[in-house]
C-alpha cells in the first residue's frame, strides 16, 4: 500500500494519550453505527509507488501521441518553450494556495498581477481577471455579466464553437436568462437575421473572431448593430490572432474573453485550460473571480491583494454575480511566462505562421480536389469539402502518424475543418497532400 | 457619535431629511458609518426606480463586507448622489452630508425614530 | 519589480524558425492597429525574475498549511511525473476514440473509484473546480424537478455556517436560498429545519462534517426530512478527507456530491487553480449528467444522454488533473483512503488536545478533521484578534489557518493539519502558537504590528478596493 502518512505506532500512541482516547476509531464516534463501512471500501488494495507508475505507464501507452496534428475546432498544438515546462515546476509555485495571507504571497500575487496587465495588452481591454476555468466557462460568465433587470435575452451566433454555444446554453438554464441563437449564413452570423430581432430585450451579443470555421466576423459592423440595440458587445478571440489580427477594443466590444490554451498549455485531452476575461473600466465591479490590484503596505512599499472582494462569493454569498472561488492559477502562469517568451514580436510571428501555413495548405489541398468552404478571410482554420469518405481519408492519415482535419457533422458532414500552426512545417504539409493524393 | 436635531432616524441607521411632504433625502447615520469600518463602494439605485418603504435600496462595501441599507420611504428616486460613486470614503468622512438619494412622490414612510429615539436605540445596542 | 520593467528594447529569444511558406497576411480593415507591450526579456532574465517570485511564495513544499477547509496535503511528486507523460499530455481532445482508450479508461476507473469512496452511481469529471461542482449539482437537481412537471421547488436550505460558495450557486441556477441557524451544539438544527421544508424545496446542501469541523450525528435524520418533503440532499465533499473510508455520503442519504480533488486527492493547489470538482450522484439523477460519459462496451465509447443539462465547460474536464488523482488513488488503495482519514482526524484532535488550554476552542469535545478557535475572548481581554495571531505566525514562517470563517463564529481561526504531516512539525507548530498566545498577554502591540520579517507588512487593502489598480501602465 503507498502511504503519505508519517505517524508511526510511536506517535500514534502519544497523540492518543494526549487526547485521552485508547483508539482513532473512538474519534469517529459521531458517525452512524449503521452506515459505517465495516468491511471497508469494495477497491483493489493500494500499491507501491513503483507498481503504480507501471500501472499508469501501460494506460499512457493506450493513447495514440499524433507527432504531426492538423487538427484544432477549440483545442491547438503551439510550441511550448522549454522555459514554461521549468517555471511552472517549481514547487512553491505549484503547491500554494490561493494567495489570502497577502504578506507571505506577494509573488503569486504578482505574477497574477503581471498576467492581468499581459491579457490586457492582447486584448486592448482595461481590466482583466485572474482567469476562469476555461474559453467555453468564461463566454458563460460573460454573457450573465450582461444580465439586467430589463433586459434578460443573449444572443449568440450559431458561428461559434458548438461546445461554447452548449455552455452558454447551460448557464441560462441555471440563470434563467433566454438565448437566441443567430444562425450562420455564408459561413459567418448572419447580418440581417441580427438586424431584425435584436430589441429592447437584448442583453449582449455574442460573437467568436475567428469563427468556429476560422473565418474573420464583421466585427465592426456586428459591434455596430449592437450598440444601436443598447446591447453588450462580447468578443469570444483566439489569443495567438491577437498577434496580427484587430483586437475586441478597436471593434468596441464591451468584454472580450477566449480560450487561452494556445498560450503555453499543452493538449491535455481537453483540461487543465484556461479562459480569459477582460472588459472595459465600465463594467469591472460585473467581472466575476479574483482580481489582483497594486497597493502600499505600512511603509509606503508596494504590494499587492486580492481585491473587490465585495464582488466575490465569499462575501456576497447568495447576493453574488458568480460563484467562482478556484481560478486556473498555475495555467495563468504558464500563460505568462508564455507571452514573456514570445513578446509580442513572437506572438505576431506566431500569428503570421499560423495564418500562412493555413493559407498554404488551403492553396495545396484546393489542387487536389478538396475545395475550400470559408468566403472571405480566415485566420488558421479553414473548411473542405472532401472527395472520398471523411473517415477514409482520416484512417488513411493516423496510418502516416497524422492527426487530420476534424470531420464536421450535421448539416456540414462530410466536410473537414483544418488548422494549421507554426508546428506545421511545409514538409509535413507536402507530404500530407502526397498522401492524400493517393486516396 | 453624532446625532442630527433637524432629521429622523430609523431602526436599521438611516437617516431622512425631509425637505417637504413629499420630497426627503436619505443617507447613512454616523454610528452605521462607525460600524461599517472604511467604505470602498457604493451601489446605488438608478434614477426612476421605485422605492418601497423597509426594503433594501441600495448597499454599501467595505473590504470584507457588504451591507444593506434600507429605503424609509416608498417613492421614486428623483436623484442619485453621483459623488458617493467616485469617493464612498465621504460617508465616513461625513455622514450627514453624504445624501444617497433623493425621494420624490412619497406616498407612504417607515415609523421614525426621533433624535433622541435613535441615541437611546444606539446606546442600548452598544451594550 | 514587474517583468515588464525588466529586459530592453528589441531584446527576444529565438523560439520559432523562419516561416518555410509564403507568408500571407490579413487585409487592411482586419490588422491590429493598437500597440501590444509585452516583456522583452532574455530567457535568463524570465528564469531569474520567477526565481525571485517563488522566494515571495509559501507553498505545502515549503512547510505546514493548515487552512481548514482547504486540505492543504502533500503533493506527490508521481502525481506530477505521470501527468507530464505524453500519453497523457499530448492527446488532442478530438482524437477518435480508439485513440484514446487510455485516456477513457483513467476517466472510467476513476469513476468507478470515486463512485465506490462516496456510495454514487454515476459520476462526471466536467466540472473545473468545487463551486463548479456545485453549480453542476444544483442543475441537476434542478433539472430533476423539471423533469417532473414539480415546478414550485424554488428554495435551496443552507446552514448558516455554509462556504459562501454554496449560496452564490444557488443563486447561479435560479434558486433563492434559505439559511437556517445551527444548533447550540453547531449541528443542524432538527426543529428549524422541519420548519423550512416544504413543497417548495428544492434540496438542502450540506457538507459533513461541516464547516466547523463536527460531524452531524443527526444526518440521517436530516436527509430523511428533507426527502420526505420531496427534496433532494446535496453533499458538498470539501471536508471528505475527515471520513472516505469510514462511511460514505451516498449511504448517509446524499443524492448527489462533488469532490475536490486539488483537496482531498492530494492534486496541488497551483497557487490558486487548477482543481477539479467532479460531481456524482444516484441513479436518479444519471440522465442529466453534463458532458460526454464514458461507458465500457466492446472498449470504451463516449455516451450523451438525452436529457442531458448540456456543458459547463468545454471537452471532459480537467484531465490532467484527474490523471494525479488517479495516480494518488491507486497508491492508497482499499487500505490506505481509511488510513488518511484516520490520521486527519488524530492529528486535528492532536493538535486541539494540546491547544485547549490557551485557546477557546468554539465547540467542545472531540473535533473531526479540523477544529475552530475563537479568539473573541482574547480580543476582548488583550485586544488581540485573530488577524493579529495570524499575522504573528507569518513572522514565524508559519502559513496561519483560515482566518473569520466559519462566518457564526467570532474571531475564529480554522485549522486542518491533514494526515500528511508528522508529529514533530505538529509539535512545533503548537509551540508557536502557545508563544504567541503569550505574546498577547504580555505585549499585545507587538501583534498588532505582524508581521514584520515577510517582504512587505500589513497592506492598505481598503485603498485597493476604493481606487482599483489593475495592471501596469506603459
Amino acid at each position: 500500500m503507498g502511504s503519505f502518512v508519517p505517524a508511526t505506532d510511536h506517535d500514534r500512541k502519544e497523540m492518543l494519550s494526549a487526547i485521552g482516547t485508547k483508539n482513532i476509531e473512538d474519534l469517529f464516534g459521531q458517525l452512524p453505527q449503521e452506515v459505517l463501512l465495516k468491511d471497508g471500501l469494495n477497491l483493489p488494495n493500494g500499491m507501491s509507488e513503483m507498481e503504480v507508475n507501471k500501472k499508469m505507464e501501460g494506460i499512457a501507452a493506450k493513447n495514440t501521441v499524433f507527432p504531426v496534428i492538423f487538427r484544432g475546432a477549440g483545442a491547438y498544438k503551439h510550441y511550448i518553450p522549454s522555459i514554461v515546462k521549468s517555471v511552472i515546476s517549481k514547487e512553491t509555485l505549484y503547491t500554494a494556495y490561493t494567495p489570502y495571507q497577502a504578506e507571505m504571497s506577494q509573488g503569486i500575487l504578482q505574477s497574477i498581477y503581471e498576467y492581468q496587465t499581459m491579457i490586457c495588452e492582447i486584448t486592448g481591454m482595461d481590466v482583466a481577471n485572474a482567469s476562469v476555468y476555461d474559453g467555453a466557462s468564461a463566454a458563460a460568465e460573460a454573457v450573465a455579466m450582461c444580465r439586467d433587470r430589463k433586459k434578460n435575452r443573449a444572443f449568440v451566433s450559431a458561428a461559434v464553437h458548438p461546445q461554447v454555444i452548449e455552455t452558454i446554453k447551460t448557464y441560462c438554464f441555471g440563470n434563467g436568462m433566454e438565448l437566441t441563437v443567430i444562425p450562420e449564413k455564408d459561413g459567418i452570423t448572419d447580418l440581417d437575421f441580427l438586424k431584425e430581432h435584436l430589441d429592447s430585450q437584448a442583453a449582449c451579443v455574442y460573437i467568436q473572431n475567428p469563427n468556429y470555421y476560422g473565418s474573420l466576423e464583421p466585427a465592426e459592423e456586428i459591434g455596430g448593430i449592437a450598440k444601436e440595440a443598447n446591447a453588450r458587445y462580447i468578443m469570444g478571440v483566439n489569443p495567438i490572432s491577437l498577434g496580427i489580427i484587430k483586437t475586441p477594443i478597436e471593434y468596441g466590444a464591451d468584454i472580450a474573453v477566449g480560450e487561452g490554451q494556445p498560450l503555453g498549455l499543452p493538449l491535455s485531452f481537453g483540461g487543465p485550460y484556461i479562459g480569459f476575461m477582460a472588459c472595459t473600466k465600465e463594467l469591472i465591479r460585473k467581472l466575476p473571480g479574483r482580481i489582483v490590484g497594486e497597493t502600499v503596505d505600512s511603509n509606503g512599499k508596494t504590494g499587492y491583494v486580492l481585491t473587490l472582494q465585495a464582488r466575490e462569493q465569499h462575501i456576497r454569498r447568495e447576493k453574488a454575480l458568480s460563484n467562482v472561488c478556484s481560478n486556473q492559477a498555475l495555467c495563468a502562469l504558464a500563460v505568462s511566462v508564455y507571452l514573456s517568451a514570445m513578446g509580442a514580436e513572437g506572438l505576431k510571428q506566431t500569428a503570421i505562421q499560423c495564418m500562412s501555413k493555413a493559407h498554404y495548405m488551403a492553396e495545396q489541398l484546393e489542387t487536389i480536389g478538396y475545395s475550400v468552404v470559408n468566403q472571405g478571410e480566415f485566420f488558421h482554420e479553414f473548411v473542405t469539402t472532401s472527395k472520398i469518405p471523411v473517415d477514409q481519408v482520416m484512417g488513411k492519415l493516423e496510418e502516416h502518424g497524422v492527426l487530420g482535419g476534424y470531420p464536421l457533422t450535421g448539416e456540414r458532414a462530410g466536410q473537414i475543418l483544418w488548422c494549421c500552426t507554426e508546428m506545421n512545417a511545409k514538409d509535413d504539409i507536402d507530404r500530407v497532400i502526397g498522401i492524400l493524393k493517393e486516396v | 457619535m453624532k446625532v442630527l436635531g433637524d432629521l429622523v432616524y430609523t431602526k436599521t441607521h438611516e437617516w431622512v431629511k425631509f425637505e417637504d411632504e413629499t420630497t426627503a433625502l436619505v443617507g447613512l447615520t454616523d454610528h452605521a458609518q462607525q460600524s461599517l469600518g472604511e467604505l470602498v463602494f457604493v451601489n446605488l439605485p438608478e434614477e426612476g426606480d421605485d422605492t418601497t418603504a423597509g426594503e433594501v435600496f441600495a448597499d454599501v462595501e467595505s473590504v470584507k463586507a457588504v451591507s444593506d441599507v434600507y429605503c424609509p420611504v416608498t417613492g421614486v428616486v428623483s436623484e442619485i448622489n453621483e459623488e458617493l460613486l467616485d469617493s464612498p470614503e465621504k460617508i465616513n468622512e461625513a455622514p450627514y452630508e453624504a445624501w444617497f438619494v433623493k425621494i420624490t412622490d412619497i406616498t407612504d414612510k417607515e415609523e421614525f425614530l426621533s433624535p433622541e429615539e435613535y441615541e437611546e436605540l444606539v446606546k442600548k445596542e452598544m451594550e | 519589480m514587474l517583468i515588464f520593467e525588466k529586459g530592453q528594447e528589441g531584446r527576444t529569444m529565438t523560439i520559432l524558425p523562419e516561416c518555410d511558406v509564403p507568408v500571407s497576411l490579413p487585409e487592411e480593415g482586419s490588422l491590429r492597429k493598437k500597440s501590444m507591450h509585452l516583456p522583452q526579456v532574455s530567457e535568463n532574465d524570465i528564469s531569474r525574475h520567477y526565481t525571485e517570485i517563488a522566494k515571495k511564495a509559501y507553498g505545502v513544499n515549503d512547510g505546514f498549511y493548515p487552512l481548514g477547509s482547504c486540505t492543504m496535503k502533500y503533493n506527490p511528486k508521481i502525481n506530477e511525473d505521470i501527468a507530464a507523460l505524453p500519453g497523457f499530455k499530448q492527446i488532442h481532445p478530438l482524437q477518435p476514440e480508439h485513440t484514446v482508450q487510455g485516456c477513457m479508461e483513467v476517466l472510467k476507473t476513476a469513476e468507478q473509484y470515486l463512485c465506490e469512496i462516496t456510495g454514487m452511481n454515476r459520476m462526471t469529471f466536467q466540472p473545473a473546480a468545487g463551486a463548479h461542482g456545485e453549480f453542476t449539482g444544483l442543475l441537476l437537481i434542478k433539472a430533476y424537478h423539471e423533469s417532473r412537471g414539480d415546478n414550485k421547488r424554488t428554495k435551496i436550505i443552507v446552514p448558516d455556517s455554509a462556504h459562501g460558495t454554496n449560496p452564490a450557486s444557488a443563486t447561479m441556477v435560479g434558486y433563492s436560498v434559505i439559511s437556517i441557524p445551527s444548533a447550540e451544539d453547531g449541528g443542524v438544527d432538527l426543529e428549524e429545519l422541519k420548519k423550512a421544508v416544504g413543497e417548495d424545496t428544492a434540496g438542502l446542501m450540506l457538507t459533513n462534517p461541516n464547516t466547523l469541523g463536527l460531524f452531524d450525528r443527526n444526518i440521517l435524520e436530516i436527509t430523511k426530512i428533507v426527502h420526505e418533503a420531496g427534496g433532494l440532499n446535496y453533499y458538498d465533499g470539501a471536508n471528505l478527507n475527515a471520513v472516505m473510508g469510514m462511511i460514505r455520503p451516498g449511504d448517509m442519504g446524499f443524492d448527489v456530491v462533488h469532490l475536490n480533488l486539488h483537496k482531498t486527492f492530494s492534486t496541488p493547489h497551483g497557487g490558486g487553480g487548477p482543481g477539479s470538482g467532479p460531481v456524482g450522484c444516484k441513479d436518479l439523477l444519471a440522465e442529466f449528467l453534463p458532458g460526454s460519459m464514458v461507458e465500457e462496451e466492446e472498449g470504451y465509447v463516449f455516451k450523451h444522454s438525452e436529457h442531458t443539462i448540456g456543458q459547463v465547460k468545454s471537452f471532459y474536464g480537467n484531465f490532467l488533473i484527474v490523471v494525479r488523482a488517479m495516480t494518488y488513488l491507486f497508491m492508497l488503495g482499499k487500505e490506505g483512503v481509511p488510513e488518511a482519514s484516520k490520521h486527519a482526524v488524530l492529528n486535528a484532535n492532536y493538535m486541539m488536545a494540546q491547544l485547549k488550554d490557551v485557546y477557546d476552542m468554539a465547540y467542545q469535545g472531540p473535533c473531526m478533521h479540523e477544529f475552530v478557535m475563537s479568539l473573541a475572548r482574547l480580543k476582548k481581554e488583550t485586544g488581540v484578534s485573530a488577524m493579529d495571531i495570524a499575522k504573528g505566525l507569518l513572522d514565524y514562517g508559519i502559513h496561519p489557518p483560515t482566518m473569520y470563517f466559519p462566518l457564526i463564529v467570532p474571531e475564529a481561526l480554522m485549522a486542518e493539519p491533514t494526515e500528511t504531516e508528522s508529529k514533530e512539525t505538529l509539535d512545533k507548530v503548537i509551540a508557536v502558537l502557545r508563544s504567541l498566545h503569550e505574546t498577547a498577554m504580555t505585549n499585545p502591540e507587538a501583534l498588532h504590528q505582524a508581521p514584520i520579517h515577510t517582504p512587505v507588512t500589513r497592506l492598505d487593502e481598503v485603498r485597493a478596493a476604493r481606487n482599483p489598480k489593475l495592471k501596469h501602465e506603459f
